[in-house]
């Protein structure tokens, strides 16, 4: 379902369509979140995934223009480049763990150490919120910065937009 | 080389060869196609690719999500998934809505300075500008 929906975007020239596949892909990778025990995760996937940039992406629409122009037509450099990343992270994956193995060096390290300290340190049911506010709050505030200095870049980058184009308008009927 | 070709092999690593197909589906779109609207949706694929390919690596085969009974009294044999990779990809995904949004409005205002939001559009309206410019140059000269 997801590589077909990956494919539909590929091709599809409709901006509309483009944007409305975006959000189902979002979800249907919510529900294999789940599958694999990330509910949080999950959670948030469909939330700012499917949710909120499928309204920016619109929003972004009703501002620039519907639907595709330009070449349609297969280039081969760049699927020739594709593949070829591909077949070397493909051959990078001989040496990775067997999926849901238990015993890999991610399943052995600092997770089951988290997973035992939690209920003795913190004592919060979940274990993704007490290590994400917790044991790696540094991290989150890192990310809240992020946030705040995309926020700043939009705000300015969006300021003055209508006042622009009000001038404009009148720049085209002023000559005449 | 014979360990290669079996199905287990094969099958235990089939999740990572799907997420690279899905990356390498949303890489294909930002490089090769000139929208930008369609530009950043590829580029939300690829991400979201890489999300599940870390999600993959923290789940333990029969375990459950991370989360403890209320009363805290944990069975010991109740396996866990590994919690580490969802924190991770949690703060990913707030990331990746902010540069997602700060791609958008560049397209906004890329748009009120070119009226078109295609690459090669753009690319032409760049040399007809340095075009102009270069002749301006020539005729100051003489």
């Amino acid at each position: 379902m997801l590589i077909i929906t990956a494919l539909s975007v590929v091709v599809t020239r409709s901006l509309f369509a483009i944007v409305t596949l975006s959000g189902v892909f979002s979800l249907l990778s919510a529900l294999l979140f789940i599958r694999m025990d990330a509910v949080d995760v999950a959670f948030t996937e469909a939330a700012v995934g499917a949710g909120i940039s499928t309204v920016l992406m619109l929003g972004t629409l009703a501002l620039t223009s519907r639907s595709e122009r330009g070449d349609k037509k297969t280039q081969v450099a760049p699927l020739f480049l594709v593949i070829l990343t591909g077949a070397l992270l493909i051959y990078g994956t001989v040496d990775m763990p067997h999926f849901g193995a238990p015993d890999t060096p991610a399943q052995t390290h600092v997770g089951p150490d988290y997973l035992e300290r939690i209920p003795k340190e913190i004592d919060v049911p979940n274990a993704v919120t007490a290590i994400l506010a917790s044991y790696r709050g540094y991290d989150t505030l890192g990310e809240t910065a992020v946030v705040f200095t995309a926020g700043i870049g939009v705000l300015m980058l969006m300021s003055g937009l209508a006042r622009r184009r009000r001038e404009d308008e009148d720049d085209k009927e002023g000559p005449s | 080389m014979v360990e290669f070709f079996t199905s287990d092999f094969v099958l235990g690593r089939l999740n990572y060869w799907f997420f690279i197909f899905l990356m390498m589906t949303g890489l294909y779109i930002v490089i090769a196609r000139s929208n930008l609207v369609k530009k950043i949706v590829g580029l939300n694929i690829f991400q979201t690719s890489v999300f599940m390919l870390y999600i993959s690596i923290g789940k333990v085969s029969g375990g459950t999500a991370p989360i403890f009974p209320i009363d805290m009294n944990i069975d010991p044999n109740v396996v866990y998934s590994n919690p580490l990779p969802h924190v991770l990809i949690l703060t990913a995904i707030v990331v990746g809505i902010a540069t997602t949004s700060l791609g958008l409005a560049l397209m906004v205002r890329i748009r009120e300075s070119y009226h078109t939001i295609e690459e090669h559009e753009i690319a032409e309206q760049e040399q007809e500008i340095m075009r102009k410019e270069l002749g301006l140059a020539k005729e100051g000269e003489v």
